[in-house]
C-alpha cells in the first residue's frame, strides 16, 4: 500500500517537473516548427539564476521570478538575433539552438563553476510529512500543486485570451493566420519568451529535487523530447498528459523492471512513433 | 639599408644564434610534465580539484622537482575517451612530455592504455580507480596514486559487520563499473564476516531522481550502503533525509559519496554518515595540515579525493626523480624507480606501491561531523597499510573474475 502511494506521488512530482519543461518546448515547436534543443539549457540556466538569487538571501518566490525573467530576456535575444535571421531554414535553426545550448553550458560552468550545488526548498516546505504511516517530502507535493497551477494558467492563456486564440490559430494554419492579419512575427517572439521563461521557472522549481550541476541540461533535454513525442507536438494537453504519463512510466518502470531502467523511457516513445507518429494529442505531425 | 649592411646584420644575427646554442644546451632541459584533466562537462569539478592539487604542489616546490625545472602542459579531455586519446598524443608527440599525470576517469585511462604501452610514456593515474588497471590488465608504464574502487571498502565491510554489528544491509550504487566494484568489495568482506546483503539497487549514473529508489529500500535493514560518484551523493543524502530515513536507518557511504569536494555543498543531512577512504582532510598529521592549509588558502575549500590524488601523484613523481638523481631521460630506469617508489611525506601517511603499481596505504573509517560550522570527515579508526587485495592472496584474487554487478554473486538477496 505504502509502496504504491509513495511511488505514485513520486511519479506525480516528476510529472510536474517535466510539465514545466515540456510545455514551453511543445508551444515553441507548435508555433515555430523549431525543435528548440537549447530548452534543457534554459532549464539549467533558470536553476542557476535561481540559485544565485537564493544565495543572496532572497526568497524562493524571487528566485522563480528572477529566473523566469532572465531566461525570457535571453530567449527574446536569441529569437530576435539568431533564429529570426535563419527563418525558413528549420535545420539551420535547430543547429543554432544546439550551439546556443553549448554556449549556455560552458558559460554556466564559467560563471557558477563545476561543483554540483544543492538547493534548499523554502523553509515551510522542507522536510517530510507523514502520509498513512510513510514519510513523503513536502516539497514534492508542492511541486505537483505548482505544476497544476502553471497548467491552469497556460490553459486560461491559450483558451480564454485573444493572444491564446492567435497562438492556436497560428499553430493550426500559419499561412491563413497571417492572411487574416495575425502579427505572426511578434507572436514568435512572445511564444519563444514564454517557452523559455517556463523552462527557467521549471529549473528553479526542480532544483531542490534534482540539485544543480553541469550536465543538468543534457539530462533534461531528452526527457522533454520524450514527453512531447508521446503527448504530441504543439498541444498543451499533450504536454500535460505526456508529462505525467512519463512520470509514471519512468518511476514504476525503474521499480518493477529495474533491468530496463535505461530504455523504459524510450520504449513508449518508439511504440508511439511507430503506431501514431503525431503523438497522443498531436495537432501536427513531427 | 644597403645590401652590404643587410648581409652584415644577417651574419651577426646568425652568429649570435650559433653562439647561443651551446649556452642553452649547458642548461639542463626542463622536466616536461603532461597533465590530462577535465575542464568542461559534467566531470569538470573533479578536474578542477585535480588541477588545484597539482598546482599547489608545483607552487610549494617553486616549480622544481628533484632539482629540475618543470614545464607543465595541460590537456583538457572534456571527459571523452576519444579526446583523451588525442590529447595524450598531443602531449607526447607535440609537447614531448617526459611523464604524464592523468587522466581523471577510468574509461579515459582505458582509452589510452594501448597508447601508453606503445609510446612507453611513464603515467601516474591521480584518480581512476578501476580494479583491473593494476590487476589483471596492469600496464608496465602505468602506476596509480589512488586506490582501487574496492580497496577501502574491503576493510569497511569488515568494520560494518564486526564493529557496527550490522547483520543486514541494503546497497544502492551508481550503475557503472566504479559503483559495481565498490559495492562488490564491501559485499564480499561484509558477508565473509557474517553479514548479509539483502538488497542491491543500481541507479543509472544520470538518474533524475532518487525518490524512486529510496521508496524501495527495505525498512527492516540495519543500514544502507550508498556508493556514488560525482555529485550524486548530494542528491541522494538530501532525499534520504526528506523521505524520513535519516535517523531511522544508518547510512554508510563510499569515499566519494561524502567526498570533501561535495561535502561543502551538503547540509546537516550528511552529519553522521560513515564512510571509508584513504584520505580525509581532517587527518591529523603535519604533512596533511600543510596541504590542507595550502588548498584552503589558494582555492577556498577543503581538498578531497581528486586534489589528494593529483598531489600524491606529484609526490610519487618527485620521489622517483630523486631516486634516479634527476636523470629521468633514461625512461626504463625512471619507470623502474617509479614502480618502486615510496613516499613518506604524503598527507595520507606512508605510501608504497605494490608489484602491480597500486598504492599500499592506510584506510580510514570516517564520520561526517560539523566542526566549527564546517562539515568534515572525522577519522574514527585506521586500518594500516591496506593493499588492493586486502587479506586475500594475490594469486587467488587475480584468478577470480574482476568485481562486477554480479560478482561476487549476492546469495542473500530477499525478494
Amino acid at each position: 500500500m505504502n509502496f504504491w502511494l509513495i511511488q505514485s506521488l513520486n511519479s506525480l512530482a516528476l510529472g510536474g517537473v517535466l510539465f514545466t519543461l515540456a510545455a514551453g518546448f511543445s508551444l515553441i515547436f507548435g508555433l515555430m516548427r523549431v525543435a528548440n534543443l537549447s530548452h534543457g539549457a534554459y532549464f539549467m540556466l533558470g536553476a542557476y539564476v535561481g540559485l544565485s538569487v537564493l544565495d543572496q538571501g532572497w526568497g524562493f518566490g524571487w528566485a522563480i521570478i528572477a529566473a523566469g525573467v532572465t531566461v525570457a530576456v535571453f530567449g527574446a535575444v536569441v529569437e530576435r538575433l539568431v533564429l529570426r535571421r535563419l527563418a525558413g531554414n528549420s535545420l539551420a535553426q535547430v543547429l543554432a539552438t544546439l550551439g546556443i545550448a553549448f554556449i549556455i553550458a560552458d558559460g554556466s560552468l564559467w560563471i557558477w563553476g563545476g561543483d554540483p550545488r544543492s538547493v534548499s526548498a523554502p523553509e515551510f516546505l522542507s522536510g517530510g510529512m507523514e502520509l498513512f504511516g510513510a514519510t513523503f517530502p513536502k516539497y514534492r507535493l508542492a511541486v505537483v500543486v505548482i505544476s497544476m497551477l502553471v497548467a491552469i494558467g497556460l490553459w486560461l492563456l491559450l483558451d480564454k485570451t485573444r493572444l491564446g486564440v492567435m497562438i492556436r490559430a497560428s499553430v493550426d494554419d500559419m499561412q491563413m493566420a497571417r492572411a487574416i492579419g495575425i502579427p505572426a512575427s511578434r507572436l514568435f517572439t512572445i511564444v519563444f519568451c514564454l517557452g523559455a521563461a517556463l523552462a527557467g521557472i521549471g529549473g528553479v522549481i526542480a532544483a531542490p529535487i534534482l540539485s544543480v550541476y553541469p550536465g543538468l541540461d543534457a539530462d533534461m533535454l531528452p526527457l522533454a523530447l520524450v514527453v512531447v513525442i508521446l503527448g504530441g507536438l504543439g498541444s498543451l494537453a499533450g504536454a500535460f498528459i505526456g508529462s505525467f504519463l512519463i512520470g509514471f512510466i519512468y518511476t514504476f518502470g525503474q521499480v518493477l523492471v529495474p533491468d530496463l531502467a535505461y530504455i523504459i523511457l524510450f520504449l513508449p516513445m518508439v511504440i508511439i512513433l511507430a503506431a501514431r507518429p503525431r503523438g497522443l494529442f498531436g495537432r501536427i505531425s513531427a | 639599408m644597403t645590401d652590404a649592411k643587410l648581409s652584415v646584420a644577417i651574419s651577426a644575427t646568425l652568429l649570435a644564434g650559433l653562439l647561443s646554442v651551446p649556452a642553452m644546451a649547458a642548461e639542463q632541459e626542463p622536466l616536461r610534465l603532461g597533465f590530462l584533466t577535465i575542464k568542461s562537462g559534467a566531470l569538470a569539478a573533479g578536474g578542477k580539484q585535480m588541477e588545484d592539487g597539482l598546482r599547489l604542489f608545483l607552487k610549494e616546490r617553486n616549480n622544481m622537482i628533484g632539482g629540475r625545472k618543470v614545464e607543465l602542459f595541460v590537456g583538457d579531455t572534456a571527459g571523452q575517451p576519444a579526446i583523451t586519446k588525442t590529447k595524450a598524443q598531443e602531449l607526447v608527440e607535440k609537447n614531448k612530455v617526459h611523464v604524464m599525470i592523468g587522466p581523471l576517469a577510468a574509461f579515459e585511462a582505458l582509452a589510452i592504455d594501448d597508447y601508453i604501452r606503445a609510446s612507453e610514456i611513464p603515467t601516474i593515474a591521480p584518480s581512476a580507480a578501476a580494479e583491473d588497471l593494476t590487476q589483471r590488465k596492469s600496464n608496465p608504464w602505468f602506476v596509480r596514486a589512488v586506490g582501487t574502487s574496492a580497496q577501502a571498502n574491503h576493510p569497511f565491510g569488515e568494520y560494518a559487520a564486526r564493529e557496527l554489528k550490522y547483520k543486514r544491509i541494503a546497497i544502492i550504487a551508481d550503475d557503472f563499473a566504479f559503483g559495481h566494484e565498490t559495492a562488490a568489495g564491501f559485499q564480499r568482506s561484509f558477508e565473509e564476516n557474517g553479514g548479509k546483503i539483502v538488497q542491491k539497487l543500481w541507479s543509472p549514473l544520470n538518474v533524475a531522481d532518487y525518490g524512486t529508489y529510496i521508496g524501495q529500500i527495505k525498512p527492516n535493514v540495519d543500514a544502507v550502503f550508498a556508493a556514488f560518484a560525482g555529485g550524486n551523493g548530494i542528491k541522494f543524502i538530501k532525499q534520504y533525509n526528506e523521505f524520513g530515513l535519516k535517523g531511522k536507518i544508518p547510512l554508510l557511504g563510499a569515499m566519494t559519496t561524502v567526498d570533501e569536494g561535495i561535502l561543502k555543498s551538503m547540509g546537516d543531512e550528511a552529519v553522521g554518515v560513515l564512510s571509508a577512504g584513504w584520505y580525509s582532510a581532517a587527518t591529523d598529521n603535519p604533512n596533511n595540515k600543510r596541504f590542507v592549509a595550502g588548498i584552503n588558502q589558494d582555492y577556498k575549500q577543503d581538498p578531497g579525493y581528486y586534489s589528494i590524488g593529483a598531489y600524491g601523484a606529484a609526490l610519487m613523481l618527485e620521489e622517483a626523480v630523486k631516486a634516479v638523481k634527476g636523470k629521468f631521460e633514461d625512461k626504463a630506469a625512471f619507470m623502474a624507480a617509479l614502480r618502486k617508489v615510496s613516499v613518506p611525506t604524503d598527507p595520507r601517511g606512508n605510501i608504497n606501491l605494490d608489484a602491480l603499481g597500486n598504492p599500499v596505504m592506510d584506510v580510514y573509517i570516517r564520520k561526517v561531523e560539523r566542526v566549527n560550522g564546517k562539515l568534515v570527515n572525522k577519522v574514527i579508526k585506521t586500518y594500516p597499510a591496506v593493499t588492493q587485495f586486502w587479506t586475500y592472496s594475490r594469486k587467488d584474487f587475480l584468478a577470480s573474475p574482476v568485481y562486477s554487478r554480479d560478482y561476487p554473486p549476492a546469495t542473500n538477496l530477499e525478494k
